[in-house]
């Protein structure tokens, strides 16, 4: 029987973030468990970025807490830890998937050189077993390997992503965030992107936070979800129920709203 | 150990009391739509019970009440999840996430494609969720597929482009490969012809056999009288009646 | 080594060697710093100077704040003390200085130099100042400046590895051959300035102090005596110095860096010391190569020869 008394990956209590006077997001707390994918959904606007950039320290909240657990076990509140601290664990422990993989790769080294960023970041100081593990990413996320010399700019969109994912996974990290994944890409190369990703979490037991707008993409790759609506919570719970039985009016409406196929 | 316990033949596996669903209907000025109200039965290991009524009578709500889909408005449902009962209702994501994953299994009337993954695949999934080894898996799901007839051809293919009676086999292969104590059918036999729904109705026998507890909705009558030991008339149910 | 002692006392070495006092200073400040934290690159306030940038202004500052009335100055350029270069600026120093100048590598005290490191060893004492036109190591790769300064404080090098592995993945070597990055004391990773990689080596645990002035950029940087000095490589590709398959044409001297000479439109060329000090020693010593005009040579015309890079 699974145990349920493991304490979260990551925790958010309370968290807020103000832009002057405007509210980016307001008193949002949850949890996250290793291999469980939480969706941030709203429209835009709604907070899904401000509270996705929170929680991943790229943004200081306002107000609140974010506490890791790290990997020796202990849990660490993550705006106090040191910048070196934090951007040690944002190239390790964790990956982040950026919209338009421009922001997420380095567009003028090569392929194999992306994917092998992080390796020789934590220290890796061996060629062949660089290239080795990239080539070995490289085909997980489907890219052929004799494409590992070729800078993304020559890549297509689709490419250009699951490039960017085998870059984030390189070092093994338990958390994922993912910002709107699929978007701005052609339907079919969404579906096998999506695909992929399913495949990638299950295998390899991830935790991710992915933020979309899109409630089929949610729908498909989360195990829960959390709605969201100028800056708040509106609605959270196990992904099926909240996208069959919604209960805010918010979520209704934007259920409600999907064009059927 | 904890099947064990859960599968001799008596034991109770599910009990709802007092059960409600009614829908809040927010983008229609806030109308409330009552569907079930105070569904109280117990099903026990081992045993088969349908519920009946017509269309409209909340059958499927509490059906998807049951699986955790839909978010019940009153009362509880105990479930046995290995040694302790548990509150599906009361019961956090994450629980009922483990629920489905050890103890309860789900087939539902139609198949929800995912793009790209093998018919096989998808019914091998839930064995490999469970932590066995895809090869161990898949020579399962292939079993499976060849008892409800499906041409192998088909098991290397996403079922998307499936005709309904295809998915339909698929998805139950999927409901039917784990050995979950607790299953529930949501007409599962709809688009079937009467070679297959033979082999569904063998299959429950077996799953009964087994002291697995199945609940039910077969609008079909003969798959009906072939499986049901008991039917439970959610007429009864009704919020007319309450009202 | 020292410039102007007590204020007013010496008015010869008050505002000695073209800055003023104040500028002197603060320089001095800033080399101070520099030499206390070894490759880390220290801001400071670069002046106009009456030369162009990319001649040498950080360079020229460096020495002119260093530099005393009993000092012996060597400037060399590409290796060479005949070329452009190093011409105006040991002319400017003798004007504004009226400091000794040599060529002889052991005579200076202090060196100031573009892109070589003289191939005679140097002595405790001595100062070898070096003209950088970017001291940034990282900026080819990370543009932003904000970042690249982050990633120093940070000792995020990982970016150092990516340009040498980008190197192999496309030429099946590190085809880096000069401004080669080394780790300076298992801490900074430093941009040597545009010396060949052949230099590396020699300024792992130099006896002689060595600064690096950047005067577009405004940066100073050292490395002090005794340091360590890595060349980054990978364990499968280590770092290699570049070899000569023959002798200098003209003294025959081996394990030196040379320069090809083009002697001729039809192909004709030949591999000289770099150095040209080196060069002249080892032939006033007798010494001779495959080229060597007889006895009545008088130094070998250089200048035109920029190093095979």
């Amino acid at each position: 029987m699974t145990m349920l008394d493991e304490t979260p990956l990551l925790s958010v209590a309370g968290l807020s973030r103000y832009y002057g006077e405007r509210v980016g997001c307001r008193d949002v707390s949850f949890e996250v468990y290793p291999g469980e994918v939480l969706a941030i959904v709203g429209e835009s606007g709604s907070g899904k970025t401000t509270l996705l950039n929170c929680i991943s320290t790229r943004l200081e909240p306002s107000a609140g807490s974010v506490s890791y657990r790290m990997r020796d076990g202990e849990s660490r509140d993550l705006y106090r830890m040191s910048e070196a601290e934090r951007r040690l664990l944002m190239r390790t422990d964790w990956g982040f998937v950026h919209q338009n993989p421009a922001d997420g790769l380095r567009m003028t080294v090569s392929a194999g050189a992306n994917v092998g960023e992080r390796l020789m970041a934590v220290g890796e100081r061996h060629y062949g077993r660089i290239r080795d593990t990239a080539t070995h990413w490289l085909s997980r996320v489907e890219i052929a390997a004799d494409r590992i010399d070729d800078q993304p700019r020559a890549f297509s969109g689709g490419m250009r992503q699951r490039l960017q994912i085998a870059r984030n996974l390189v070092t093994g990290p338990r958390l994922v965030f993912m910002d709107e994944p699929t978007g701005g890409l052609d339907v079919s190369v969404q579906a096998r992107l999506l695909d992929l990703l399913r495949g990638l979490v299950n295998d390899l037991g991830l935790a991710a936070i992915v933020v979309t707008h899109d409630l089929a993409v949610a729908r498909l790759l989360s195990h829960r979800m959390i709605v969201m609506k100028d800056g708040r919570v509106v609605e959270e719970g196990l992904t099926d129920r909240v996208l069959d039985d919604p209960q805010a009016p918010y979520t209704q409406l934007l259920v409600s709203s999907i064009l059927q196929v | 150990m904890s099947d064990l316990v859960s599968r001799e033949a008596g034991t109770v596996a599910v009990r709802a009391s007092a059960l409600s669903k009614s829908f809040r209907m927010h983008l229609q000025g806030g109308l409330e739509l009552p569907v079930v109200e105070g569904a109280s039965f117990e099903v026990h290991a081992g045993e088969c019970v349908v519920l009946g009524g017509p269309s409209g009578a909340g059958k499927s709500s509490i059906l998807k009440m049951l699986y955790g889909n839909y978010a019940a408005t009153g009362g509880e449902i105990l479930i046995r999840h290995g040694e302790a009962m548990v509150d599906l209702v009361a019961a956090s994501p994450r629980l009922v996430l483990a629920i489905r994953r050890e103890t309860l299994g789900y087939v539902s009337q139609f198949l929800r494609t995912v793009p790209r993954v093998a018919a096989i695949d998808v019914v091998a999934e839930p064995l490999v969720a469970r932590g066995i080894d895809a090869a161990t898996a898949r020579e399962r799901a292939a079993r499976t597929l060849e008892r409800l007839n499906l041409p192998q051809r088909l098991w290397q293919l996403p079922p998307a482009t499936f005709s309904g009676g295809e998915q339909q086999r698929v998805n139950i292969a999927r409901g039917f490969i784990t050995d979950h104590p607790v299953l529930l059918l949501d007409e599962p036999t709809a688009s079937l012809d009467a070679a297959n729904r033979r082999v569904v109705i063998e299959m429950i026998a077996q799953k009964k056999a087994q002291g697995v507890a199945q609940i039910g909705i077969f609008h079909d009558e003969e798959v009906r009288e072939a499986v049901a030991d008991r039917i439970i008339d959610v007429r009864g149910f009704g919020p007319a009646r309450a009202a | 080594m020292s410039a102007a002692t007590a204020l007013g006392e010496d008015l010869a070495t008050y505002n000695f060697a073209y800055l003023d006092e104040q500028t002197k200073r603060m320089i001095r400040r800033a080399i101070l710093k520099a030499i206390a934290i070894p490759g880390y690159q220290v801001p400071f306030a670069s002046r106009e100077m009456p030369m162009p940038y990319g001649w040498g202004t950080g360079g020229v500052q460096v020495t002119a704040s260093i530099l005393g009335p009993q000092d012996v100055l060597k400037v060399i350029d590409q290796g060479a003390d005949d070329t452009t270069n190093a011409v105006s600026i040991r002319a400017f120093f003798q004007k504004v200085a009226s400091v000794a100048v040599t060529t002889k590598t052991r005579e200076a005290t202090i060196i100031q130099t573009r892109h070589r490191i003289p191939e005679e060893k140097l002595q405790a004492g001595q100062v070898l100042v070096y003209q950088v036109p970017i001291p940034e190591p990282l900026r080819f790769l990370e543009p932003r400046e904000t970042e690249t300064r982050k990633m120093h404080a940070l000792e995020e090098y990982g970016l150092m590895h990516v340009k040498l592995y980008e190197d192999i993945a496309r030429h099946g070597h590190i085809a880096t051959t000069y401004a080669y990055p080394v780790l300076v004391s298992g801490r900074y990773v430093m941009d040597p300035s545009p010396t060949p990689k052949f230099d590396n080596p020699k300024m792992d645990m130099s006896e002689a102090l060595q600064l690096f002035g950047a005067g577009r950029e405004k940066r100073i940087y050292a490395i002090p005596p005794h340091t360590r000095v890595v060349s980054l490589d990978f364990e499968d590709h280590p770092f290699e110095i570049q070899t000569f398959d023959e002798p200098c044409a003209l003294c025959g001297a081996e394990g030196v860096y040379l320069d090809e000479v083009i002697l001729d439109d039809r192909g004709g060329r030949m591999f000289v010391c770099s150095d040209t000090d080196h060069c002249e020693d080892r032939r006033a010593a007798g010494h001779r190569g495959s080229m060597s005009p007889d006895e009545a040579y008088a130094g070998h015309g250089k200048g035109e020869g920029e190093a095979a890079r």
